[in-house]
């Protein structure tokens, strides 16, 4: 069950956004929002200044392979004044996954949009430096999506030259 | 009196050049820790004051490749850090060995993923492999004693001749 902060949240949420507010699901009292994908900022922006969800626990991708709004990013919002936590989810298609960056909300997003980036291939406007973060940068894969197989493409990451370089040694 | 008693009589020994230098070598070998996930653990142990590597002359471990013998990969390794490993043992002077420690260093062990290795034989000439998952401190000692008998038996004055 929801608890009432999460619930008082959720209702006031409903009300501000009743069009973006796709759907509500709740999962061993975690609270699920599904956000429609051009209101994300709005809303999450409302979520920090209203509720005080001051604390970006997590973001992160996934993919649910589905022909239809393949990708879903989740950010995991924690309210420091209240100790509510809340998900809020949202859908990017597979022919454009773009999603606009959340750093001018909270600034701990840089890394974890790079590591979305790296893993799906969903890109974050507006990121001041969207780069890989984990992967060799000249890597062309997305690791994490459901038809990248798990060890790997052959030969698509450099192994050393096993004959030493003279400038090295 | 034979010369060889003559020679015994005045405190000399006669031996030859291979003996002594391997003697030599295979009693200073020392490692490039290479600790790159929990086996780093197992290698300290190695060299602290229960196992005591020391007893073998391995306790000087050296985190200048310049002053070492023998790198000794503990961990799985991913392919960035492969650039990195190399360069290091590229920059180690020869002689030099190598020990895989434990199944992730080796095959690649639990860690069957794109990023990884799947064992560091990929890009480093491996001349110990050590199994376990990480290996007791004791293994890593059998494996610097198969080092040594490696050493030992190898032909160093004839071969640079």
């Amino acid at each position: 069950m929801p608890s009432t902060t999460q619930l008082a949240v959720l209702d006031e949420l409903k009300a501000t956004f009743a069009a973006s507010v796709l759907e509500v699901t709740e999962h061993v009292g975690d609270v699920f929002v599904l956000v429609s994908r051009d209101t994300i900022i709005p809303v999450l922006t409302h979520l920090k200044e209203t509720h005080r969800f001051i604390y970006l626990a997590d973001l992160f991708g996934v993919d649910r392979f589905t022909a239809v709004d393949r990708f879903e990013v989740v950010y995991n919002l924690v309210s420091l004044a209240t100790g509510t936590r809340l998900f809020v989810k949202t859908r990017v298609p597979e022919d454009e996954p773009v999603l606009p960056t959340a750093i001018g909300i909270w600034s701990g997003a840089n890394w974890n949009e790079r590591e979305v980036y790296d893993m799906f291939g969903i890109r974050f406007e507006g990121h001041p430096d969207p780069r890989r973060i984990f992967m060799p940068e000249d890597f062309e894969y997305f690791p994490l999506r459901k038809e990248f197989p798990l060890l790997g493409i052959p030969g698509s990451i450099e192994l050393p030259n096993t004959t030493p370089d003279p400038e090295n040694t | 009196m034979s010369f060889e008693q003559a020679l015994n009589k005045q405190g000399f020994l006669t031996t030859s050049v291979d003996a002594l230098v391997n003697w030599g070598r295979s009693n200073a070998v020392w490692p490039m820790p290479m600790g790159l996930a929990c086996c780093a653990i197992e290698m300290m142990a190695f060299a602290g004051p229960k196992y005591d590597a020391s007893r073998f002359g391995s306790e000087v471990f050296r985190f200048s490749p310049r002053q070492s013998d023998l790198m000794i990969v503990a961990g799985w390794c991913t392919y960035k850090m492969s650039h990195a490993v190399r360069r290091i043992w590229d920059q180690m002077p020869d002689p030099k060995w190598c020990i895989a420690m434990g199944a992730c260093a080796s095959t690649g062990g639990m860690h069957r993923s794109y990023g990884v290795v799947q064992g560091i034989d990929n890009f480093l000439p491996v001349d110990v492999y050590v199994s376990g998952c990480p290996p007791r401190p004791e293994t890593l000692i059998h494996a610097l004693m198969q080092i040594q008998d490696k050493i030992r038996q190898h032909p160093t004055i004839t071969l640079d001749a």
